[in-house]
């Protein structure tokens, strides 16, 4: 298999809080990870390490066999490694199109390629908004599209940068739930034909076990489970501090706080 | 959806568009236009598409989410350079000059471009707007530029031919016609090239564009250096053509009025600095001949009026009608 992350002894401290604890994980080519946890447990701490958001406090991250600890956001993106949001992260005022126009082209740019708007470049657009099933939001105003779209104008934007490795943070976050898994099949089928090794955090564990072919769970900056989805969600500690199923309120106050 | 998609499966146009043409259209018709104009008429379309390529500069800003208060710095290095070269060198040539203006505004904006960049909002504009201060403190304390009343200057070649003075006034505007042709042709092109449209893009969020793979920074002192050389070669134009430079050039007054052209005109399209300034350079100069006293009233309502009419600048008139 393939090597395309990993993480090495990383640690992640904001004064007394550990955001991160010892974290070593290798993620290979092709596959779709899930990271779960409660809020809070370091999902997207881990997130904003390997997009350089974050500076780890010690330890190494290594993309395809090279070192990226400590790079920029902007540095790491041009190496192939983009993300989504959270919280859709739009060009408000700009329309779908351009904001797609905007991703495309800052991908032409640092590939070299010519300083103006191409056929190619144009094509490029009308696949994304084909797969990304955006045609009927073309002309809209990337501020005011419901918040479902926006996650796939946000997912689609950080595929136009041509990844190798996306990391999705919370795709269905704020999606309606029988929009949920429409929102992930178009997402994943989208991402499929372009052949990218997936990393997304996510609370709701359906989509979790559907999607993903590993999962890594966090607990207070630990990684306390690693495998696959279904012996992972079966595992007794996962079961207790990210699932949240607990033994009776009166014999386990101190743990039920942590669910 | 599949069907809104085939409607939309061509490339989008290349080629001329609308206001390229009508840049070309402005351009041949005040060439041609040009000697059978009043004198007065010509020097107010100087002046008022010298000051139109400073704005376009602004309108760059702007778009980028910055508003300068402080482009009378360039403005005023631009005229001072062009002055200099006549003042100290005898050299009369409008292009030398022009050239002297745009290479030493741009020098300067490259070198506080690169401090002026990691500023925003109010923190750029008086930023900006201190350093046009402290040009015009220099300059009021150098005598041998003149101190607070500036000196004369006049061009008398053009590229090296010699022009008989009933030309010199046409070349001048001629050259600045062509100029604020090139400024503004050139202005929309790079809008719409890859970098050009990262300027919606920081206005909007500069972290996404970060985590897209451009560099904000770099994008915004690129615009900064763009702006200031507009703004220098406008300065120079004007110095030549009233033939006199003095540090109010550089004072904040000059940089306010610039900001108000700017609002006054939007930043719809490259065009609108041009008529904006055209208006303003109009209203300011009937409002003195009529009411010598009270202009500035005169000026402020009609910013009033624009406001609270057409929010979006003047431009807006021509895109509310294509909305419509």
């Amino acid at each position: 298999m393939a090597v395309v992350l990993e993480a090495k002894d990383l640690n992640k401290n904001f004064g007394a809080v550990t955001a991160a604890a010892n974290i070593n994980v290798q993620i290979g080519r092709d596959s779709v990870v899930g990271l779960i946890g409660s809020n809070g447990a370091g999902k997207t701490t881990f997130i904003n390490m390997v997009t350089g958001y974050l500076k780890p406090t010690s330890g190494s991250i290594r993309y395809l066999e090279r070192d990226i600890t400590g790079l920029s956001p902007r540095q790491i993106t041009r190496l192939g490694i983009c993300r989504s949001f959270q919280i859709p992260q739009l060009f408000g005022n700009l329309s779908v199109y351009e904001n797609l126009q905007v991703g495309v082209g800052v991908a032409a740019r640092s590939a070299r390629a010519k300083a103006s708007a191409t056929a190619e470049e144009w094509e490029e657009i009308e696949t994304l908004i084909e797969r990304f099933n955006l045609g009927g939001y073309r002309t809209h105003t990337a501020g005011l599209l419901p918040e479902g779209t926006r996650k796939l104008l946000d997912i689609a934007m950080a595929v136009a940068g041509k990844p190798q490795l996306l990391l999705l943070d919370e795709p269905t976050s704020g999606v309606s739930a029988d929009e949920k898994f429409r929102l992930m099949d178009m997402v994943m089928s989208a991402l499929k034909v372009q052949g990218v090794t997936v990393l997304f955090v996510e609370h709701d564990m359906e989509i979790v076990s559907r999607y993903t072919h590993r999962i890594l769970a966090f607990y207070e900056g630990r990684i306390i489970a690693d495998g696959e989805p279904e012996a992972v969600l079966r595992d007794a500690e996962v079961r207790r501090y990210v699932i949240g199923e607990h033994a009776p309120m009166h014999q386990d106050d101190g743990a039920t706080n942590h669910g | 959806m599949n069907q809104t998609v085939s409607i939309q499966k061509r490339p989008p146009a290349q080629g001329t568009d609308r206001t390229t043409i009508v840049l070309l259209a402005a351009l041949v018709v005040l060439l041609v236009a040009g000697p059978l104009l009043p004198r007065w008429a010509m020097f107010m379309l100087n002046v008022s598409l010298s000051w139109g390529t400073v704005v376009l500069g602004m309108l760059l800003l702007m778009r980028t989410g910055l508003v300068s208060f402080g482009q009378g710095l360039y403005y005023c290095l631009g005229a001072y350079a062009a002055g200099a070269l006549h003042h100290f060198y005898g050299i009369a040539d409008i292009m030398v000059m022009l050239l002297a203006s745009l290479a030493l505004a741009a020098a300067v904006a490259a070198v506080l471009g690169l401090l002026l960049a990691k500023y925003r909002s109010i923190f750029f504009a008086m930023l900006s707007l201190a350093f046009s201060m402290i040009l015009f403190g220099l300059l009021v304390k150098t005598s041998a530029l003149g101190s607070t009343d500036g000196f004369g200057l006049s061009a008398k070649t053009l590229a090296g031919i010699t022009l008989g003075e009933r030309w010199e006034r046409y070349a001048l505007f001629a050259t600045t016609v062509v100029v604020a042709f090139c400024a503004a042709f050139g202005v929309h092109r790079y809008l719409s090239s890859h970098q050009g449209r990262l300027a919606g893009a920081i206005r909007d969020n500069e972290l996404r564009v970060e985590y897209m793979g451009a560099s904000v920074r770099r994008v915004i002192h690129v615009n900064y250096v763009i702006a200031a050389s507009l703004a220098g070669i406008g300065g120079g134009l004007v110095g030549i053509s009233i033939g006199h430079v003095d540090p109010e050039m550089a004072f904040w007054t000059t940089s306010g009025e610039f900001v108000f052209i700017a609002i006054l005109s939007g930043t719809g399209s490259v065009l609108a600095p041009f008529l904006g300034a055209t208006i303003f350079e109009s209203v300011r100069s009937f409002a003195y001949e009529y009411s010598p006293n009270t202009w500035q009233l005169i000026l402020g309502v009609t910013m009033l009026l624009v406001i609270m009419f057409l929010p979006g600048g003047l431009w807006s008139v021509f895109t509310r009608r294509k909305a419509a």
